[in-house]
């Protein structure tokens, strides 16, 4: 199979929208402040990233209530979720022609 | 343009971030070594000083000379817990520091609900039997449950503590039929396979 940078999805440019779905991928659901803690980065960065992966319908939003405070939770559809192996296997394929 | 390192350095952060975010690795060797010492301090101290060393399953609530030193016995068991736990998050916030992340996160906080419920449901049993007056009952179901506390909650954590939780399990579960050993035993499982453990973990991860 011949694979090219072409067949990266744009959305995965991004080193901290490639560490959501890399925490997303491995926990049923996280919540904004745990996304944040994990990825080191500001309220608004995180927020701009994560709309971002909303819109390409990788991840998925559940807001509910705790102690009255919003709660925000994401997690990874299944669109986001074979998208994201692909992207993972593209990588792998990349690395391995140019050794 | 990314380059070839630009993409083995995406990996590397998707295997880092998978792993940080599923397990909690700043748990530290010391803290097995320390709650060892501390365990041992005990039973010496139980042993020796208050002369505490059931042979059989129940005791009399009412007579007997075993039940006069239960409060100091179980006030130092819940010494030992506390500094135990103490030395466990002082070491684990030393160690989150040194890597630049925080000890309380969504990992850790899983990593405590899935230790501290089989816990407790240990906790209140054993209290239950000990005002039954089955005192020797003690020492295996303390290290019975803590082995399932352990085993529980080793899938939020290094993978090796799924054999700390077998082993304690399995000492837990020899002294409820050789009550007369279960102090010897309860030794054993809380300081010296502890001690062994921390030595271990200390040398495979952190050195």
């Amino acid at each position: 199979m011949k694979v090219s940078i072409d067949d990266l999805h744009k959305a995965f440019e991004s080193r901290v929208r490639l560490g959501i779905m890399s925490a997303l991928a491995v926990n049923d659901a996280l919540d904004f402040t745990s996304l944040k803690e994990y990825l080191d980065v500001t309220d608004g960065n995180l927020a701009t990233h994560l709309k971002k992966l909303e819109k390409e319908e990788f991840i998925s939003v559940e807001k509910s209530f705790i102690d009255r405070k919003p709660n925000t939770k994401y997690y990874m559809t299944k669109g986001g979720k074979k998208a994201f192996e692909e992207h993972l296997e593209v990588l792998e394929q990349i690395i391995k022609s140019q050794k | 343009m990314k380059d070839e390192q630009d993409y083995i350095q995406d990996i590397a952060e998707i295997r880092s971030m998978m792993e940080r975010s599923s397990k909690f690795l700043s748990l530290s060797g010391w803290a097995g070594v320390m709650a060892g010492i501390y365990a041992l301090t005990g039973a010496f101290i139980v042993y020796n000083f208050y002369s505490f060393n059931p042979d059989k399953i129940f005791y009399s609530t009412t007579s007997g000379s075993l039940t006069s030193p239960l409060p100091k016995v179980i006030f130092l068991a819940l010494l030992i817990l506390l500094l135990a736990i103490g030395t466990a998050i002082f070491l684990s916030w030393k160690k989150a520091n040194k890597k630049g992340e925080k000890v309380w996160n969504a990992t850790s906080r899983r990593l405590l609900v899935n230790m501290a419920i089989p816990l407790s449901a240990g906790g209140v049993l054993i209290l239950v039997l000990l005002l039954k007056g089955l005192v020797g009952l003690i020492a295996p179901l303390t290290l019975l449950f803590y082995g399932l506390a352990i085993f529980n909650a080793s899938k939020f954590t290094f993978d090796e503590m799924k054999f700390l939780g077998l082993i304690q399990m399995g000492l837990g579960l020899i002294s409820t039929w050789f009550i007369e050993y279960s102090l010897l035993l309860w030794a054993i499982g809380f300081g010296f396979v502890h001690i062994v453990y921390g030595i271990y973990m200390h040398f495979r991860y952190e050195r």
